[in-house]
């Protein structure tokens, strides 16, 4: 590409990635109207505060806020809130509770005795298996990798912010696992869980805190590399 | 509105109401977004002397339970004085006037949050007025469309809201609580500004129907100018630089987020209400 | 914060505050005996004849006093009257139902105002008109706006900081000329949360939901104690109760000077 295209490009690319709030006029009609937006005579606008998002053909609003609504095939870190004979309920951090029947466990459960396998406050790693039109969920256990979790620290952060903290292609995610060593897993609800020595996850915990709240700044990678650094610099010391 | 008579000018020789307000004029309004830890999404506004807080909480789970509506969320919007909000203190607890209030604010916001997307939930919004100099029903109701947009609950626009009325025979903006309690006519109105929709109005008092015309104009641009200073309160709260997010960071956030095109938050064969018609 | 009425605790979470606290530790980086920073705006409501706004942590709690004339009680003829009233609204915590008061809000009121009567800190009789006829009838509202925790101290201190700055709106009621409500003494309340057999500070939402028991201690100036309040359904060993009691004079000097450079 030349200058002037080059230029042309960046600028496109940077009008694309606007701040919209509800009511803000996005674009006209060739587009498909995406997530966090709605049409209108013709015309797409924004539903959703986020960053706007225009594709080769359709348009989108990326949500800065907002509570975390299921999706068939989300990973999960859910809390037993409570139980019945035949299945127990899970706090998955959103609007609508998740019942697990004792067929989606891992474990063979007979009828009645789910309080055996699972007891409220207990924390799962589930994955989302049914989300029906009138947003009944189900969750399950049944996937390879999930389970019970124990030990660790867990944190919640808001969901729209998921993506950043586990950055492009896990990026950042990755970059804090190798630096300070710690298991985490993040769920897709905005829950995270830690593990490792329990230095490691403070200096985690800290770590995914500074993405939560400079999510919006320029340079925050750098930030991060240069925090991270610093705690192996002080482990040397 | 009670014709009470007062010795106070309300308007002066030169045109100017008691607190020197030209007739169009609106009190200075400040409006900040996500000032509460706790709620979901909030917004204080300082309108004048008024100071209103307003909270929401949801979609969540839907309690009373018999409330619940299995296609679309319900917006319960609760609306309340503190008692010492007023110059003579206020007994604590909802009276009917509140009541009132509630209601039709609750009916205002249904009208632009896209319900259909959050069956069987409640969305909460609470307005807590803690100090009160007229016009609170419209600063809650400026607050709460701020408040739902901070909590990042899909809208077709936020609300902007604004009363106007008639004072010593003139037809004036924004009335404070003198006028409201001398003058002859209280018009407030809540407007969805990028339709025109009127999603709140009220009147009481005595005008003629061309007055009523004016004050309706007045209110209506007001509102306009009232919905400028509520964007710009979210965009403060949401922006490092005005409007733009800049892309390494967008870029992170979208390519994680958006592997594939999902549905508009409104299918174009299903849109509620006059949306398929569009704006009139 | 979000998803629903509310989240229930993991044990994860509570084991880890367990953690913490045997070392000294806790989640804000406090140690066991600190509590968090407070600052009060005094003023913040015009329409009241005094008000306090109290940031203590993040929970956030406004008191406004309202003044006006009114019989004395038969038994105190020429004593005015305060009345204490919380309301711990909806807005604040999805912990929280609307409705009339519940047994929280009102333990909180009588806390509060037990602290400030029983610490004498009120001189009643300057609040007399006329003896047997006319008194100043004074309403203390607190509201709760944001809660993370610990509603007893940042309540005591929000309507201690807005009765001390009010004024008796004497001439409005025509009665006299405006005068600054008169406070003697300023009664601090200190709250502390056992968490797993240890004695903490100032508790957060968090550590109050894994308290086992909850002590306020109100004391005044002169270092003598003026009301107590145990809550929870655990219990308090007789060291804790005595350990409480040394902290609780510290935090009251400490409020004192900042808040009221006394």
């Amino acid at each position: 590409m030349n200058e002037t295209e080059e230029s042309k490009e960046e600028a496109r690319q940077d009008s694309e990635r606007e701040l919209v709030l509800p009511g803000d006029f996005i674009t006209d009609g060739k587009f498909r109207a995406g997530s966090g937006t709605y049409m209108d005579n013709g015309k797409i606008y924004a539903s959703t505060l986020g960053i706007k998002s225009i594709r080769s053909d359709f348009v989108n609003v990326v949500p800065l806020a907002g509570q975390y609504i299921p999706k068939v095939g989300d990973q999960v870190i859910g809390i037993v809130m409570d139980m019945g004979p035949s299945n127990w309920l899970v706090d998955i951090n959103s609007p609508y509770p998740a019942p697990m029947h004792i067929n989606e466990a891992p474990w063979r459960v007979d009828f009645g005795d789910t309080a055996r396998y699972l007891k409220v406050g207990e924390v799962i790693l589930a994955r989302i298996f049914m989300v029906d039109e009138v947003k009944h969920v189900q969750v399950s256990m049944k996937d390879h990798g999930l389970r019970k979790l124990q030990g660790g620290q867990i944190l919640e952060i808001s969901h729209s912010k998921v993506p950043r903290v586990i950055g492009r292609n896990g990026s950042m995610i990755e970059m804090i696992k190798n630096s300070t060593n710690c298991r985490i897993i993040v769920g897709q609800n905005g829950r995270i869980w830690v593990d490792g020595e329990i230095d490691s996850i403070d200096n985690a915990v800290k770590a995914i805190r500074l993405i939560e709240v400079e999510a919006q700044s320029i340079g925050l990678t750098e930030r991060l590399k240069e925090f991270l650094e610093n705690i192996q610099k002080e482990k040397k010391v | 509105m009670g014709g009470a008579t007062t010795d106070l000018k309300l308007i002066d020789e030169k045109g100017l109401r008691i607190d020197g307000r030209r007739p169009d004029e609106l009190r200075p309004l400040k409006i900040e977004a996500g000032v509460l830890k706790r709620a979901d999404g909030s917004a204080y506004v300082e309108w004048g002397e008024n100071k209103v807080l307003a909270a929401v909480y949801g979609p969540r789970e839907c309690h009373p339970r018999h409330m619940q509506n299995p296609t679309r969320a319900i917006v319960q919007c609760n609306y309340n004085m503190a008692s010492f909000s007023v110059s003579d203190r206020k007994r604590p607890g909802p009276d009917r006037r509140s009541q009132e209030i509630s209601k039709i604010l609750s009916e205002a916001l249904e009208h632009v949050v896209l319900t259909h997307l959050f069956p069987r939930t409640s969305i909460d919004v609470y307005i807590e007025v803690l100090q009160a100099n007229a016009g609170t029903r419209c600063a809650g109701l400026t607050a709460a469309s701020v408040a739902l947009a901070d909590a990042g609950i899909p809208m077709r626009d936020l609300i902007a809201s604004c009363a106007a009325g008639k004072v010593a025979d003139t037809i004036v903006l924004d009335l404070r609580n003198e006028e409201d309690n001398f003058g002859s006519a209280d018009v407030p109105l809540g407007l969805v500004p990028r339709t025109g929709e009127i999603v709140l109005l009220q009147m009481d008092g005595d005008l003629s129907v061309e007055e009523f015309k004016t004050a309706l104009s007045m209110s209506t641009d007001a509102c306009h100018r009232i919905y400028a200073i509520q964007k710009e309160a979210l965009r403060k709260k949401y922006c490092v630089a005005p409007a733009v997010i800049p892309a390494e960071v967008a870029n992170a956030i979208h390519d994680v987020a958006t592997e594939k095109p999902q549905g508009s938050d409104v299918p174009p064969n299903e849109m509620p209400g006059n949306l398929k018609e569009g704006v009139q | 914060m979000s998803g629903g009425s509310e989240t229930a605790m993991s044990d994860i979470t509570r084991d880890n505050i367990y953690r913490m606290i045997e070392k000294n530790q806790r989640a804000d980086g406090r140690r066991r005996e600190d509590f968090r920073s407070i600052s009060v705006e005094t003023g913040f409501i015009t329409s009241a004849g005094g008000s306090a706004m109290v940031h203590l942590g993040d929970t956030r709690v406004l008191a406004g006093i309202k003044s006006i004339v009114g019989e004395p009680f038969p038994d105190t003829p020429d004593k005015g009257v305060l009345t204490t009233n919380a309301e711990l609204i909806p807005l604040a915590s999805e912990s929280f139902e609307s409705g009339p008061p519940k047994q929280p809000s009102i333990e909180l009121a009588r806390v509060v105002d037990r602290g400030i009567r029983e610490g004498q800190a009120i001189d009643f009789q300057k609040l007399c008109i006329k003896a047997g006829e006319a008194v100043w009838i004074n309403y203390v509202d607190i509201h709760t706006l944001d809660y993370d925790g610990n509603l007893f101290d940042a309540a005591n201190i929000a309507a201690v900081a807005a009765l001390k700055t009010a004024i008796i709106p004497a001439s409005k009621f025509e009665k006299g000329e405006d005068y600054p409500f008169p406070m003697k003494h300023l009664p601090i309340s200190a709250t502390f949360a056992k968490v797993n057999g240890h004695l903490i500070a100032d508790p957060s939402f968090d550590e109050e939901n894994v308290a086992s028991a909850r002590l306020t201690v109100v004391t005044i100036e002169n270092g003598k104690l003026c009301a107590m309040q145990k809550g929870l359904g655990g219990s308090l060993t007789r060291a804790e109760v005595e350990k409480a009691i040394d902290l609780s004079l510290q935090f009251g000097i400490k409020v004192r000077k900042q808040v009221f450079n006394v």
